[in-house]
């Protein structure tokens, strides 16, 4: 016990920033992911052409490597110094705005065939086709899957750690390079695991909860 | 196909698609020119950025960490395919002292970061005595996650088989053994062969966490590359990227080939192909594949496989 009240203050930080990078990740993840999935199922070749590259490149690119790129290579490039945090989560919010665009399109496609035709034959225009009928049947199908991609994004939040973001999974280099500070490596990481699956547990809730709430007969 | 939802467009709507389409063209090619400048400027096309690379030497020494890389994914892969098979079957077990320890083994290895248990073999382990090598470290954690991730995946292509394939399987007088080898594995398996590749691109992906905790594969070069001379990180980054990338694409093909070949099969119709909604590149795998995250199939698409 004495490595978490021991390091209290560690804790608190390392905790805020897994989170601010899980919410600033997500945030850029579900703005871009929305953009692009929008692109993927667009009428226009060249929109989906650019959506399809851009997926099957990232998402066949190890996180690691989105991070060494972002991290590392920020500053050869003569830009603005950033901090790590803020790279690492324009890092991961690239890498999961794939994952949240493929899941948007799956759900666009699960709604059935017969519907838009529906809606196309009673002379809706694409924009009320998608906006009416479509996305509010794709909304409820996405969710179960969204909220996967949400537990991934949080759990790939340690990627950080190698990254020099203090947070969750560094905590264990913090705690043992400090000469005075209680808890050896095995108890550190045993109660980041704690914390994750306490995280995890929480998010499947939330997720069975939206899913029970938003449930459609079809 | 996604172009259902659109009617062939008339003069005003191809007037649009085509401002669109330039608009598309224009920001792409606006973004890819100034990364293009920044690179220009900060002479990252330097002939010294990139001298490194000629020497015979470093792409013997990049092989090598290739050849860590596809060591660590193979036995990975492997071992997680037996984990799979074993937790699965665990899980479905009607015995409640070996299906619900496995159960909570299962959900725990799926809840806990890869990395957070590389660390723990790796860092960890060493307090009570045990000296873990990256290799196994790397190894042991990709296996128990993929594993546990794997063991998900058929206990859902086991579960969304129609109940009376067991009850025949029965009534003809095999035993339980006998149900689950000869009758309800193999359905699985062929129904689930996609995402069961897909979770292989996965464990390949995270052979790359390794770099963290000093296994010496791809990246780890990249890393020791950049601190030569001229400093290439960015350079470094592209060329080992690209080798990361090609392999990944090559074992996604293979994922998307399979999975073309289960839909045209007229085996497994009716299990996975029949309910399939989407049906043009994106299918219900990958709705499987991204819910078994959180071990729910039990969702909205085993409501629409009983109905449809």
């Amino acid at each position: 016990m004495d490595v978490i009240f021991g390091n209290l203050d560690l804790w608190g930080t390392a905790i805020g920033n897994t989170l601010l990078v899980f919410f600033g990740g997500g945030v850029i993840a579900l703005v871009l992911g929305t953009i692009v999935g929008a692109m993927r199922v667009s009428p226009v070749p060249i929109a989906r052409g650019v959506g399809t590259v851009y997926v099957n490149i990232i998402r066949n690119t190890p996180l690691t490597l989105v991070f060494f790129f972002f991290v590392f290579g920020w500053r050869p490039l003569g830009f603005p110094p950033l901090p790590n945090v803020v790279l690492g989560i324009v890092a991961i919010g690239i890498y999961t705005a794939t994952y949240v665009a493929e899941v948007l399109r799956a759900g666009i496609n699960t709604v059935p065939v017969g519907q838009a035709e529906a809606a196309r034959a009673i002379g809706l225009p694409f924009g009320q086709v998608m906006s009416l009928v479509i996305l509010p049947q794709a909304f409820r199908s996405v969710v179960p899957p969204m909220m996967s991609v949400f537990i991934a994004l949080l759990k790939n939040t340690t990627v950080a750690a190698g990254f020099s973001v203090a947070e969750l999974a560094a905590l264990r280099a913090t705690i043992n390079d400090a000469p005075d500070r209680p808890g050896n490596p095995m108890e550190v990481l045993l109660w980041v695991a704690v914390v994750f699956v306490l995280l995890v547990m929480l998010l499947s809730w939330l997720q069975r909860h939206l899913e029970n709430k938003w449930r459609i007969a079809r | 196909m996604t172009s259902v939802l659109y009617d062939v467009p008339g003069p005003r709507a191809v007037l649009r698609n085509r401002i669109i389409a330039v608009a598309t063209v224009v920001v792409v090619l606006g973004a890819l020119a100034f990364i293009g400048y920044r690179f220009w400027e900060s002479g990252q096309f330097d002939p010294a950025k990139w001298y490194v690379f000629t020497f015979t030497r470093v792409w013997e020494q990049i092989l090598a960490a290739l050849g860590n890389t596809l060591a660590a994914f193979a036995l990975a892969a492997v071992l997680s395919l037996v984990l799979g098979f074993v937790l699965a079957i665990g899980r479905l077990s009607e015995h409640a002292w070996v299906r619900v320890p496995v159960t909570v083994v299962t959900e725990f290895f799926r809840a806990v970061p890869v990395l957070v248990f590389m660390m723990l073999l790796y860092y960890g382990l060493p307090v009570v005595g045990i000296k873990m090598d990256p290799y196994w470290a790397v190894v042991l954690a990709l296996m128990v996650y993929n594993g546990s991730v794997l063991a998900e995946v058929l206990r859902a292509g086991i579960e969304s088989l129609p109940r009376g394939q067991k009850e025949a399987g029965y009534a003809i007088g095999l035993r339980k053994s006998g149900v689950m080898r000869l009758i309800l594995l193999p359905q699985a398996i062929r129904a689930m062969l996609p995402v069961i590749v897909a979770q292989l691109v996965v464990t390949m992906k995270d052979t790359a966490l390794g770099f963290i905790i000093t296994y010496p594969e791809l990246l780890y070069y990249a890393k020791l590359l950049s601190s030569q001379q001229g400093r290439p990180i960015l350079q470094s980054a592209i060329v080992i990227g690209g080798i990361y990338i090609v392999m990944c694409l090559i074992l996604s093909g293979i994922a998307k080939w399979v999975e073309v070949r289960t839909r045209r099969s007229v085996k497994v119709q009716g299990l996975a192909g029949g309910n399939v909604a989407a049906d043009d590149e994106s299918t219900l795998t990958e709705v499987i594949a991204l819910q078994k995250g959180a071990g729910k199939f039990d969702g909205t698409n085993t409501g629409r496989a009983s109905d449809g």
